[in-house]
């Protein structure tokens, strides 16, 4: 086939890649490596002419390799047959995935020849190293030293993979050989791949080098490189332009165990421009700073008045550091959290034009951020991180006013609105934390009120990003604070109720799904609308439950749907007083409102709220956790029977049956769990009678599979409780779960869907098919 | 330039350039009238009621004519205007006026009727016909409550100087205008010609000028004003936001010496679409509170983008059945105008129009009965009126139309709402009189004319060598001197001006085209004196007549005319000498001194000069000036010598 000369590129690569596939075992290596594997990788392929045009075919040969090398001898085949020049070309190629490929084979090979039982003892001296590993190492080393950017970039990527997924000993004899190479990349200027070295230096200060040495068995050899990674690591943080460093200095600030000294220098970066900030926006000088004796470090002045996009891409990129670092138990301590507060809260204001910054920096920066969304955006987002921690009364209150200036501004962007909603809950649930307080306290209350108005405006909102994200907060806020005396009060006082009903009609679909789960969550709590204001007398209070079963039969869009299903859910399983009323309808509504619906979410949801009802008749299931052995406990026969009646009358297993066979396999496998469930629940009870109208079992099966055969237009009518246990002992649930368990693509990657590829593929050249076989 | 107004957004300005006289715009300043008191088109006990205002120690002579209401002083008279300055130059020079929008006009009857303006204005269709809507609203609203009293006595110098603030310190108050009739405005607006977009209008030839689009309102136009050599761009009320207009035109304004801008948004810190949904949002919570809304308003422009933005959100909002009465005594002109200028439109807009559909939504309103609208309260509008209700109605002062008796009936009431859109007045200041009120009041100003960053990218892209605008846009406003963003940033420093002052704007070129008759041309021979440069001498008559020079052939030399006794001076042949060849080059003081020492010149002493060279032949003592334009050979009577040393000299030059 490959003698053909009109072959297709994508033939070639699928061959390429296939018999990579087959010299993958050692055995059938020796067996293709004497006339078909020479073609297709050595010189004598592809390589050079013109199918290596094609980036699949040099593609193909990079994956074909990649699965190949896998035993020393495919090491030997690759040297004889220069594929290791080749690699080291294909890391420039004009395709990222044929150059990220070939850097990925490079490690590969790399780690493949240094590997085995010399390895322990392998030094860092070149001469202690095999053939193949000392090709790939000097080229490395010529790489780091060229001039060319893209050539150390590729070393640079190359040693990161080296470091980040090789575990053997060997790879600290290679930092120990490199790492001088590596320093002295930081004594030009620019420093070249700044992105790549820092990529490199936390994949080596993570794990390589000093991690595997581990423990006891650390040599002074290992401390000493210890040490030059260190200092390596201080120099670059020193070397490199603030808005490089910071993605460097928050790895640091990461790594378990670190020198003090580079914790805190990689701090100071991480502060430097929020230290800038807060001097310049300083009303009196003398005011205490976020860094002490360093703030005004003219580096990263000079950056943030450079331009505005330099200043905010240093500004966004600092405080999401530093919101990344927050909640990590490794932060530094102490953790600057009023200074820092203080600085957020300074950029809030420059952003939204109410900071007057005497000095002339402070100026500059107000001119520049004025109105950037971007800023304002990363900027609540660190704020709500800081609500974590606590802060002297005023810069609290002061935290709280920036908030709801944000919230009330017309000027606030709909992204900057959702962040802002976003952070105000964070604080609003962090001040309330009061140990021993069962309300709120009087800021907050005073909060609230303000708040509420605000509330109710963005609810009105003509953009519907702001009224949905409006619609989250309250829902947020209800579930966390539905049961405070003062909250209630002040919720019942607004019209925030009434206006979430309303939104239930929203013209766009995400706001009415989030005004069916804010709606659900305040019925939740009994914080109803109120009833019809004293305008409209004549407007009815139309039962909620009857406005979401109404959503969820006509609702044209799958979002609120599925946020009905969810309420309702929610409902049966708190036992709501109006469900509670006649559960067994409330269910049967439901589950026939989603036995239509054409999301399968909804279908999902629809078989949760089928779970919580079966749980609420026949008892909890056992222990959802995956691994215990524990079966679920049988139900008594008296209860089992009269449930069974109830689900039959809910016609829940015509729901569960078809679910069963749903072309969407979340909705299956939720079905098999169900009906799993409640044959265990039914395992003791062998005597249930089946009735003489109903179908048969066999007439059930019969339409069973014809459902999974894709007919699903036949009902399968009304059955006895006994025809149900009868047909679920008789069907493979089991063994249907286990094929669903599977994952989606395990067809496709099946030997057998392979073979049939190849068919294709043959059938494509129109040969002889019986050759194949 | 002469600047005849100090408000930014109501320029007026004369331009004296290239022997015209063109004024910018008319810009009629309303800001006065908010130190009257409000005409109620029905009796306001209230207000008839309001004490009379007296001097500290007790003197009340002027009771009659300034009332106090909740601490503020007005003026119980009818409302005046404050006029573009008429003393710094002779309106009578004024050679055109340019009108960029409707909203820079209103002074127009002023300037030509009482001036001895003779010339003519120009204007765009739409600005006229809008214009003269808003001139008819105004003259309405004003005429249809008489009012007996004109106070001048508080305008005595003496006398203001003790009134309290903002009566104390209004300027100019001598100058004061009440408003003009409508006869007064149908022949002001019987000398505009109307102009399209880019076409060009001679000015006695001197000067070309066209307007272009500005983007900020129906047929708004920003004006190019160049002669062949110099470019002027004015720029005013522009705006750069997707609205009802037609975009604006930025390219044309490339490569002006200078740029006049005027007309920027009034609330820089206010981004319209943040204040659109304001609006909605507060119209909704107050209509469905049972409240009504009522929006001061203008009968054209920002209107009709509020419509088109409550179509899409009143069904969203559940407001449909909620009324919206739009009176004016030009509403229905105003809406039905909207549609007609289609050309005008922006693209989405015109597009509709071949469909064909109605360009502006609020046809669709108007016909499902949501939109109504009606020339008063009075007749039709107190049959159908039904609370709660949205009423969109004037004047935006809140001194006279319509909107007076709103704010009297529905400003008791903490349920009603006063929206103001428009950012032409001080909303506090126009509610003053009103006080104490419970309505609620929104402060919503929408103003889509350029802000600082919108300009910023402006000036980059199109460059102007020179930028002039008013003295408020030079520095930040006065209450946020921090806000270094809130002024024009450009190099070189924009020069500002401010009322009553005469600029001299920066010119650099100073040349004049002139024109060359064929057959004049045919007889030139031009000689190359290097690559791409070529010259010839020219004998010709320059003529100039209209601003426009021609040279003409110098006429024949005259036959000798025996036969008659008398000549006639024009008959006159000018003298034609034997022309000298003319020299160009330059030349080179080194080779030039070899030179000399060739010919046996010694003793040469060089010196250097301001202006070039001056050569000593010490021997005999000669001295060759040689400067950029002029070489001059200074020796003692010896004429062989100084022939001589010419001919050196023409040796480096070439001659033709």
């Amino acid at each position: 086939m490959l003698k053909s000369q009109d072959l297709s590129s994508r033939i070639l690569s699928f061959s390429l890649r296939l018999a990579g596939i087959f010299a993958a075992q050692e055995n059938c290596f020796q067996y293709l490596q004497g006339e078909l594997l020479p073609t297709l990788f050595g010189e004598a392929g592809p390589l050079g002419g013109a199918a290596w045009t094609a980036p699949t075919v040099r593609s193909g040969w990079v994956q074909g390799l990649r699965t190949l090398a896998r035993h020393p001898s495919a090491l030997r085949f690759l040297a004889a047959c220069g594929a290791v020049d080749t690699i080291f070309s294909l890391q420039g190629d004009s395709s990222l995935f044929v150059a990220s490929a070939a850097g990925q084979l490079l490690v590969h090979v790399l780690d493949l020849a240094m590997r085995g039982p010399a390895e322990g003892r392998r030094g860092p001296r070149a001469r202690d190293w095999p053939a193949c590993a000392q090709k790939i190492v000097c080229h490395i080393e010529d790489s780091l030293c060229s001039a060319a950017t893209p050539q150390v970039t590729q070393a640079l990527n190359v040693l990161t993979t080296v470091f980040g997924h090789c575990r053997g000993l060997w790879t600290q004899g290679l930092w120990v050989r490199l790492s001088p190479l590596v320093a002295r990349l930081l004594e030009k200027d620019p420093v070249p791949a700044s992105h790549s070295l820092v990529d490199l230096l936390l994949s080596v200060a993570r794990s390589g080098p000093r991690g595997a040495a581990g423990g006891v068995g650390r040599s002074s050899s290992v401390l000493s490189s210890d040490r030059g990674l260190w200092e390596t690591l201080a120099q670059t943080l020193s070397h490199l332009s603030p808005t490089q460093a910071g993605p460097l200095a928050l790895g640091i600030l990461k790594l378990q165990d670190c020198p003090q000294a580079l914790r805190t220098q990689a701090f100071g970066i991480l502060l430097q421009p929020l230290a800038c900030v807060l001097e310049a926006a300083a009303q009196a000088p003398g005011t205490p700073g976020l860094l002490e004796g360093a703030a005004g470090d003219s580096m990263t002045v000079d950056t943030l008045l450079s331009s505005k996009s330099a200043c905010v891409g240093l500004l966004c990129c600092a405080l999401a550091h530093l919101g990344l670092l927050q909640p990590l138990p490794q932060r530094p301590s102490p953790w600057p959290q009023v200074p820092l507060l203080g600085a957020v809260v300074t950029i809030l204001r420059l952003c939204s034009g109410s900071a007057a910054p005497t000095s002339d920096v402070g100026g500059r920066l107000c001119a520049i951020l004025v109105g950037c969304g971007r800023v304002q955006r990363a900027a609540l987002d660190f704020l709500g991180a800081l609500s974590q921690g606590t802060g002297p009364q005023e810069l609290v209150t002061q935290v709280f006013s920036i908030l709801l200036e944000y919230l009330m501004s017309p000027e606030s962007s709909s992204m900057v609105l959702k962040k802002a909603f976003q952070a105000t809950l964070r604080w609003l649930l962090s001040s309330s934390k009061t140990p021993g307080c069962c309300d709120l306290d009087p800021h907050t209350q005073q909060f609230l009120r303000e708040l509420l108005p605000v509330l109710q405006k963005r609810l009105c909102s003509p953009c519907w990003e702001v009224r949905d994200s409006g619609l989250e907060f309250l829902t947020q806020m209800t579930r966390q604070w539905g049961g405070r005396t003062g909250f209630r009060q002040a919720l019942l006082a607004s019209e925030v109720p009434e206006l979430t009903r309303q939104l239930l009609r929203d013209p766009e679909s995400y706001v009415r799904a989030s005004a069916v789960t804010a709606t659900g969550q305040l019925s939740g709590w009994g914080l109803r609308a109120t009833p019809a204001s004293p305008e409209r007398p004549g407007a009815q209070q139309e039962s909620l439950l009857g406005e979401l079963l109404h959503i969820l039969s006509t609702d044209s869009e799958g979002f609120p749907r599925r946020a009905a299903m969810q309420v309702c859910t929610e409902w049966l399983r708190d036992g709501r007083a109006d469900v509670a009323e006649d559960p067994e309808r409330f269910v049967a509504g439901v589950l026939q409102a989603a036995s239509r619906d054409l999301d399968w979410e909804v279908r999902a949801q629809g078989l949760e709220l089928a779970l919580v009802f079966l749980e609420q008749l026949l008892g909890q299931r056992g222990s959802r956790c995956p691994y215990s052995v524990g079966l679920p406990e049988t139900a008594p026969p008296g209860v089992l029977a009269q449930a069974l009646q109830v689900l039959c009358r809910v016609q829940l297993f015509e729901f569960a049956f078809r679910a069963l066979f749903d072309c969407d396999r979340p909705v299956a496998q939720k079905s098999c769990d169900l009906l799993l469930f409640l044959r265990a629940k039914a395992a003791s009870c062998g005597s249930l009678q089946e009735a003489g109208d109903s179908p048969s079992v066999a007439s059930v099966e019969a339409t069973l599979q014809r459902w999974q055969a894709g007919e699903q237009g036949q009902p399968l009518g009304y059955l006895e409780p006994g025809a149900i246990v009868a047909v679920l002992r008789s069907v493979d649930l089991e063994g249907l779960r286990d094929t669903l368990a599977e994952s989606s693509d395990h067809v496709e990657k099946s030997p057998q869907s392979l073979l049939q590829d190849v068919l294709a593929a043959v059938g494509v050249l129109g040969e002889n098919e019986a050759d194949c076989y | 330039m002469y600047c005849l107004s100090g408000h930014p957004t109501l320029p007026c300005n004369v331009l004296k350039f290239k022997s015209t006289t063109i004024m910018l715009d008319c810009g009629l300043d309303m800001t006065s009238t908010l130190n009257f008191l409000p005409l109620p088109l029905v009796q306001s006990p209230r207000l008839s009621n309001l004490p009379g205002w007296s001097l500290k120690d007790g003197n009340a002579f002027l009771d009659k004519e300034l009332k106090e209401c909740s601490g503020h002083v007005f003026v119980d008279s009818v409302p005046e205007f404050c006029l573009p300055e008429t003393e710094l130059i002779d309106l009578s020079t004024v050679d055109v006026i340019l009108i960029s929008n409707y909203h820079c006009m209103m002074a127009l009857p002023y300037i030509t009727e009482h001036t001895g303006f003779t010339g003519t204005v120009y204007a765009t269709e739409p600005t006229v016909q809008i214009g003269r809507l808003l001139m008819e609203e105004l003259v309405n609203f004003i005429e249809r409550v008489p009012k007996a009293q004109s106070a001048s006595l508080w305008k005595n110098k003496d006398i203001q100087r003790l009134l309290p603030s903002p009566l104390k310190d209004a300027v100019e108050v001598s100058t004061w205008r009440r408003c003009y009739t409508m006869q007064e405005v149908n022949s002001a607006l019987s000398k505009i010609q109307l102009v399209g977009y880019s076409q060009k209008i001679e000015l006695f030839g001197a000067v070309q000028v066209t307007p272009l689009s500005s983007g900020y309102a129906l047929g708004s136009s920003n004006w190019i004003i160049q002669s062949h050599y110099e470019k002027v761009s004015y720029v005013s009320g522009s705006s750069l936001l997707t609205t009802h207009p037609q975009p604006m035109d930025q390219a044309s304004l490339k490569n002006s010496d200078v740029l006049i801008l005027t007309g920027l948004t009034q609330i820089p810190t206010a981004n319209p679409d943040g204040m659109v949904g304001e609006f909605c949002s507060n119209l909704a919570l107050t209509v469905r509170n049972g409240g009504n809304v009522l929006v001061p308003c203008y009968p054209s422009g920002v209107i009709y983008d509020l419509l088109e933005c409550l179509y899409q959100y009143i069904d969203s909002a559940g407001l449909s059945s909620i009324p919206f009465y739009f009176i004016s005594p030009v509403a229905n002109s105003s809406l039905e105008f909207s549609q007609i200028f289609a050309e005008w439109l922006c693209h989405n807009k015109q597009t509709k129009v071949y469909l064909p559909e109605p360009p502006f939504p609020h046809a669709e309103l108007i016909q499902t009965n949501k939109l109504k609208h009606y020339p008063s309260i009075h007749g039709d509008f107190s049959n159908d009126f039904r609370q709660p209700c949205v009423v969109f109605t004037g004047h935006p002062s809140l001194r006279f139309g319509d909107v007076v008796h709103f704010m009297e009936l529905w400003g008791k009431s903490s349920l009603n709402t006063v929206i103001f859109t428009e950012p032409d007045f001080s909303y506090l200041e126009a509610l003053a009189p009103y006080q104490p009120l419970a309505m609620k009041c929104i402060y919503c100003p929408i103003d889509t004319r350029l802000n600082f960053i919108q300009v910023s990218k402006l000036l980059k892209e199109v460059q102007p060598l020179h930028v002039v605008c008013p003295e408020q846009y030079a520095q930040p406003p006065p209450a946020q001197s921090h806000r270094m963003d809130l002024m024009i940033d450009c190099q070189p420093p924009a020069m500002s001006y401010r009322r009553a002052e005469v600029l001299a704007l920066p010119f650099k070129r100073r040349y004049e085209k002139i024109e060359i008759m064929p057959e004049l041309a045919d007889s030139l021979v031009p000689m190359e004196i290097k690559p791409g440069v070529s010259l010839a001498t020219v004998s010709a008559v320059l003529h100039t007549k209209d601003n426009k020079h021609v040279l003409q052939p110098p006429p024949r030399p005259a036959q000798p005319t025996g036969g008659k006794k008398r000549k006639r001076a024009s008959d006159d042949i000018p003298d034609c000498k034997v022309l000298k060849p003319l020299l160009s080059g330059s030349i080179p003081v080194e080779q030039f001194v070899q030179t000399l020492e060739k010919h046996g010149f010694s003793d040469i002493k060089v010196e250097d000069t301001a202006k070039g060279h001056i050569v000593l032949l010490q021997e005999a003592e000669t001295l060759i000036q040689i400067e950029e334009d002029s070489t001059h050979i200074i020796c003692d009577n010896d004429e062989m010598l100084r022939v001589r040393l010419r001919d050196l000299v023409l040796k480096f030059l070439q001659k033709f």
